[in-house]
């Protein structure tokens, strides 16, 4: 299969990427390396390239339109210039994919959705959507950049209006920026304080090199992205959240409104406590456990790693997987695969606890 | 990239440096550009043996664990302490910091199935 390539793809080769396929894209995964991007993070302000992900926007009444039902979130409790994380889910209730939805005007909406479910999202929706719902994949117009880290407001600032600086978590703007109105919201993958920006792919290449002389501002990878969002163990779409997990196995209950109709919410309330459960566990040693290996306890093996890796911030190893009864935090469970054998302690997330996200004025909790 | 002259080399990207009935080994330079950040290694037992072109410690890098093999076969004299809790050695000095361990090497004749400097920096190249 042909990779398809973002509209920045030139700039990573000429800053010397690594690249490598991603959910069908061919993805930068790394500049000067890994922890040094996270480090950087975690410190000052680094931007990715984020033009795979998808961006549909949806013209119509929450409710007439059936978006409503699309989604576990009641949409009408969002006010304009405010987002919302939640999930799409099938009749089953496994999740066919974790979206942010903005809403852009009373009725006027935006969803940012995973790159690897584009398609399948825009089946879903063209599928329960009313005929005649003014839909739009604006995808592969669209491009991103996510500017995170504790530096980002000052970054962010010296670029655009200073207007952004009032936006609280989890809100948005419209700003003029290259001769657009372009949107910015106050959100992220990484834990840090940050913001997505939205601009056509046209203007990019210009955003990205614009910030890159910033001496604040370094690019990062999606090995960064994987180790920062691991920390603040927001779940990845395809790997620790599938059509084969709900929201609640998931630990992600606080992003379902079982109070409104919506598409899998009879399978949620036929099973609200169910026993497998995604739990969190941290490693007595640098070893890290990775995707896949078995989860035992006891000699007996309970459930299975969906994410591990090395953590740059705390130096051991980090990871999140199911397993079929609960566990309680500070359970020691082993992970294994052929000989290798890590212990490790069941933990309450995040991993990384000092993250800048929220500050200023934070407002609504969020993961993912 | 750097490919010292004095070393002799396999095609798995290991190095050893061969001194009398004694044999240093590690992995090049390419090897840790190519692995990244090394995040955590696993080496031999002292006192152990090793065989040539067998596995006999794995790294691991943010991204993927590596299985690592022996250059030459013999008995375990030392390793690097080192690197349990300073991995990135490796990555910062992979010639000589980052060393893995030393082997009393069992069989000579071993050398002949080894790959010169010269040899190994073609080899790279090719990669690209």
């Amino acid at each position: 299969m042909d990779l398809k390539k973002t509209p920045l793809i030139n700039e990573h080769e000429r800053l010397g990427a690594k690249l490598a396929p991603f959910g069908g894209w061919f993805m930068p995964i790394q500049y000067s390396g890994i922890i040094s991007e996270h480090n950087w993070t975690r410190t000052e302000a680094s931007i990715f390239d984020i033009c795979h992900m998808g961006e549909f926007i949806i013209c119509a009444d929450a409710d007439k339109s059936g978006f409503n039902k699309i989604v576990t979130f009641d949409l009408n409790a969002i006010k304009p210039f405010e987002c919302r994380y939640g999930f799409m889910l099938n009749d089953t209730g496994g999740i066919l994919d974790d979206i942010i939805v903005y809403r852009i005007a009373d009725r006027r909406w935006m969803v940012v959705a995973n790159a690897a479910t584009i398609e399948s999202d825009e089946a879903h929706f063209r599928k329960h959507l009313a005929p005649g719902t003014d839909f739009k994949n604006v995808s592969a117009m669209l491009g991103k950049i996510d500017l995170q880290g504790p530096k980002s407001l000052d970054v962010i600032r010296r670029l655009v209006a200073p207007g952004v600086a009032d936006l609280g978590y989890y809100k948005f703007g419209h700003f003029d920026l290259l001769g657009e109105k372009i949107i910015i919201s106050r959100t992220g993958y990484t834990g840090e304080l940050g913001f997505e920006i939205y601009i056509s792919n046209d203007k990019v290449a210009e955003l990205w090199n614009i910030l890159l002389k910033d001496t604040t501002v370094k690019p990062a990878g999606l090995g960064a992205r994987d180790t920062l969002r691991l920390e603040m163990t927001y779940p990845l779409y395809g790997q620790d959240i599938t059509t084969e997990t709900t929201p609640i196995e998931a630990g992600k209950a606080r992003f379902v409104d079982l109070k409104k109709d919506f598409i899998g919410r009879s399978a949620l309330m036929k099973n609200s406590d169910p026993s497998r459960r995604l739990i969190n566990f941290i490693a007595k040693s640098r070893r890290a456990p990775r995707h896949n290996y078995g989860i035992f306890s006891g000699g007996k093996r309970v459930g299975i790693v969906t994410s591990g890796s090395f953590s740059p911030s705390l130096s051991c190893g980090i990871g999140m997987g199911y397993v079929d009864a609960p566990f309680s935090v500070g359970t020691e469970i082993v992970l294994k695969e052929n000989d290798v054998e890590i212990i490790a302690t069941v933990t309450k997330g995040p991993f990384y606890k000092n993250g800048t996200a929220k500050i200023v004025e934070g407002s609504h909790a969020h993961t993912g | 990239m750097h490919i010292p002259d004095d070393l002799l080399y396999t095609k798995e990207h290991e190095w050893v440096r061969i001194k009398d009935k004694t044999a240093t080994l590690g992995i090049t330079d390419y090897a840790q550009g190519s692995l990244g950040d090394i995040t955590f290694v696993e080496l031999p037992k002292v006192n152990g043996a090793v065989a040539q072109f067998k596995q006999y410690a794995t790294v691991e890098s943010v991204k993927a664990a590596s299985d690592v093999y022996a250059s030459v076969s013999g008995k375990v004299l030392k390793i690097n302490e080192e690197l349990s809790a300073h991995p990135e050695l490796i990555n910062q000095s992979p010639y000589d910091k980052g060393y893995f361990a030393v082997i009393e090497v069992s069989d000579e004749s071993d050398v002949s199935r080894l790959v010169s400097s010269a040899d190994y920096k073609k080899y790279v190249e090719g990669l690209h």
